[in-house]
This record gives structure tokens, sequence and C-alpha cells, in this order.
């Protein structure tokens, strides 16, 4: 069938398997930012933002997403690219395989939470799983972004 | 991946339409967020069913009961600041206890709800504070008969309703990560008595009854707490998992169900 989605504010039209899941639709079209990980909810890698709110596309039927806005990270460049920074600076990135969806992760919570708490951003983020880092670094290059963005 | 054979979609405009659709074909099913159908053991659908359009999703509070559409998140239910302010706030609770942001932005309460799931963080709070279900065709069902009948399958929730009760509130979810499904969940109410859930045992969340019971109109001591233990012992059966063994699941009960009847008995 076919849907429609507004994919980082281009329209754009799939034709696609009622059972197909949103991550396998967007790789399939060449948004590669958006990652396999568990391919269970779990892992968060493929972190989209459905209408600003950040949900796993491996597990949202695309169908679900006809006439909705997605946003992967190119939709989010400019902070995308700022968060990156203190990534870098705080040493908090290695493989950089959960780094899209954890910006769009940031991006959704700063959006959402005004003045968040440590226990706050622990818990917002606590669906993206990390192998490299640990946490604490990613933990202290979010607070330092959202310092810096006041 | 996980396949799913789904061979049609449907975005119903109307209830009647939705429930025809359900009616005329048992491999026909209703979606709610999409969350669990991984988890789904059934792989084969005819017709998908989406809610939608058809203003489930809200939340509202009025001087008797809180009303939860069907279609709202886990999350709307989480952000929903008055439900925090009621039973110490257990429902909140619960709910930021499953799995990531994600997750809880796509699943419903519908959903959960009616996947029946034993490994449901949502089910101990929801009997403890005796929510009511609303259905479609059969109209008001209490979520304590829901759980005794397989008949809903048959039918299309379109509410959950959570009554407002001035009562004290004690929940704890053991499990071993962040993300895990529980290894046991427990919820302990205080209202005019004491009411105390067990889930994840690992079959699905049940009232100790008999317990409860034998705690009306005591004073809570060490000695009878013990003694409430071995009713709670008696009357809920718990079994091995691949998250813990029986032994281990009784241990964690008794030791949290005492520290959260102490709890919403003070002060």
């Amino acid at each position: 069938m076919k849907v429609s989605i507004i994919i980082n504010d281009y329209q754009k039209e799939f034709e696609v398997d009622p059972g197909e899941y949103l991550l396998d639709t967007l790789r399939n079209h060449h948004y590669t930012s958006v990652k396999r990980g568990c391919d269970n909810s779990t892992c968060g890698a493929c972190t989209v933002l459905l209408d600003g709110k950040p949900v796993p596309s491996c597990s949202l039927l695309t169908v679900k997403a006809n006439g909705h806005n997605i946003t992967t990270v190119e939709g989010i460049q400019e902070e995308a690219s700022s968060l990156s920074k203190h990534f870098g600076h705080e040493g908090a990135d290695q493989c950089g395989y959960c780094n899209p969806s954890l910006a769009l992760t940031v991006h959704a919570m700063r959006r959402e939470l005004i003045n968040p708490s440590d226990e706050d951003i622990k818990q917002y983020l606590v669906g993206n799983l990390c192998r490299c880092t640990g946490y604490e670094a990613q933990h202290r290059a979010t607070k330092s972004y959202l310092e810096e963005i006041k | 991946m996980i396949d799913l054979n789904v061979k049609e979609y449907v975005k119903a405009t109307s209830l009647e339409e939705a429930y025809e659709l359900l009616m005329c074909d048992p491999l026909n099913q209703i979606i709610g967020g999409g969350a669990w159908m991984k988890m789904s053991t059934n792989k084969e659908i005819n017709t998908l069913i989406d809610l939608g359009d058809l203003d489930l999703q809200y939340i509202t509070s009025d001087k008797e009961a809180f009303h939860i559409g069907a279609y709202a998140t886990l999350h709307d239910i989480e952000v929903f600041e008055e439900l925090s302010e009621y039973y110490d706030g257990i429902l909140t609770k619960a709910i930021k206890e499953i799995m990531g942001m994600g997750i809880r932005n796509l699943a419903t309460i519908g959903g959960s709800v009616m996947g029946k799931y034993a490994f449901s963080d949502l089910f101990g709070v929801l009997l403890a504070l005796d929510a009511t279900l609303v259905f479609y065709q059969q109209k008001e069902m209490s979520i304590r008969a829901f759980l005794e009948t397989k008949k809903v399958k048959e039918d299309i929730l379109l509410e959950v309703m959570i009554p407002k009760k001035n009562a004290r509130g004690f929940f704890k979810k053991v499990k071993r990560t962040a993300l895990d499904f529980a290894i046991i969940n427990i919820c302990v109410l205080k209202g005019d008595d004491v009411e105390i859930v067990v889930g994840a045992r690992p079959s699905i969340a049940k009232r100790a009854v008999k317990t409860s019971a034998f705690l009306k109109g005591k004073k809570i001591t060490d000695e009878v707490l013990e003694e409430a233990m071995k009713i709670l012992e008696e009357e809920l059966s718990f079994s091995d998992n691949i998250r813990g063994s029986k032994e281990y699941r009784l241990d964690l009960v008794k030791v949290y169900v005492k520290r959260g009847i102490k709890e919403v008995v003070s002060s």
C-alpha cells in the first residue's frame, strides 16, 4: 500500500507492505543514519522522531507513520553538529553507532523538559544503549550542551 | 528480523466499522501502538485495524475518576500531572519503569491491557486501584473480571477508568537492568484495607486476597507480617523462568511486600 510521510520536512511517498517496519522502509530508501541494532525495541539505535517524539523505528509499522512527520538525524544537522562538539570534548563516543539516535533523543528532551535534573536526563536517555562509553561521558556532554544552549 | 505477515491495514473511520472488521475474521486484529507486536506469537494477520482516527488518545479527570482513552500512550499517562498526586503516584512510578522513552511513546494503555502480558508492570497497579475497563459492546467491566475472561478478544477497549481514592501506595519492580522486564513487581495500596498485588510471578499479576483479609483491622507488627507472608506464600504461586527462580521470587516478594505494607500504613 502507498504511504505518504514527511521526512525531515520533505514529503515522501513509499509503496510498502502492511507488515513492514519503518526501520526497513527508511534504510531501504538510504536513510542509513537510522541504525539496526537489537531489532526488538531495546537498544534505541533505530530511534527516529515521530511528530517530535522519540520512538524505535524497528517497532513502528510504516503504515502507522502515514501522514506523520518523521525526523532522522539529517533533519537536525545543526543541533547534532553542536552536540557532537561536546561529545568530542568529553570523549563521549567511540564507534558512533548510537550517536544519531542519542542526538535525536537529546533534541526531543530539550524540547520537552525545562532545566532537566541529572536524574531527568538519565531517565530520558535510558533507552539509548551504548556499548563503548559507559554513559558517564555522554551524560557530561549532554549536560554541557544543554548549558551552552540555555 | 522478525517477520510479520499482514495482508491488509485499515484505519477505521468509526467504531462500527472497526467492530465489524474485528468480528468478520478471527485473523483480524486491532493494533494499539504496535510496540509489543514483535513479541506476539501471532504473526499471521489478515487485517490490522487502526483506531487512530477515532479520538481515543485522551486523558481527562473528573471528581470521581481518571478517564484514559485506549490510545493514550504510556508517556501521555506518565506526564499527566494529576495522576502523580494520587496513591503516592504509583501509576506514574510503574510506567516510568517500563523500558525506555521510545517504547513509552509508542505503547498505548489499550494495547498494554488487551495483550494481558504476564510481564506487565501496569496490571498490578490497575488491579490494586480496581480500575474499570470500558468496552464498545460489553460496556463496563472491572479489570479484575477482565483477567478472568477470554471473551474480550471479541470486543474493542475504549477507555480505562481509574477511581480517585484517598489511598497510600507502594510500587516496586525488581529487574536486572533498566530496560529489562520484571523479575517480580509488587503493588501495595492502603485505602480502607490493605490491597496486595504481585505480578511477573512470572505469570500475570494476582491479588493476595487472603493475605489482605488477614491484615484487615490488625495492628501491623513484625509478627503479624510474618504470619501474613505465610498466607501469601500459600495463596500465590511462583515459578522459574530465565529472569529468576521460584525461590528467589518468593524471597523478593516477602521482603518487598512487608516493606510496602509498613510504608503505606505509616503516617
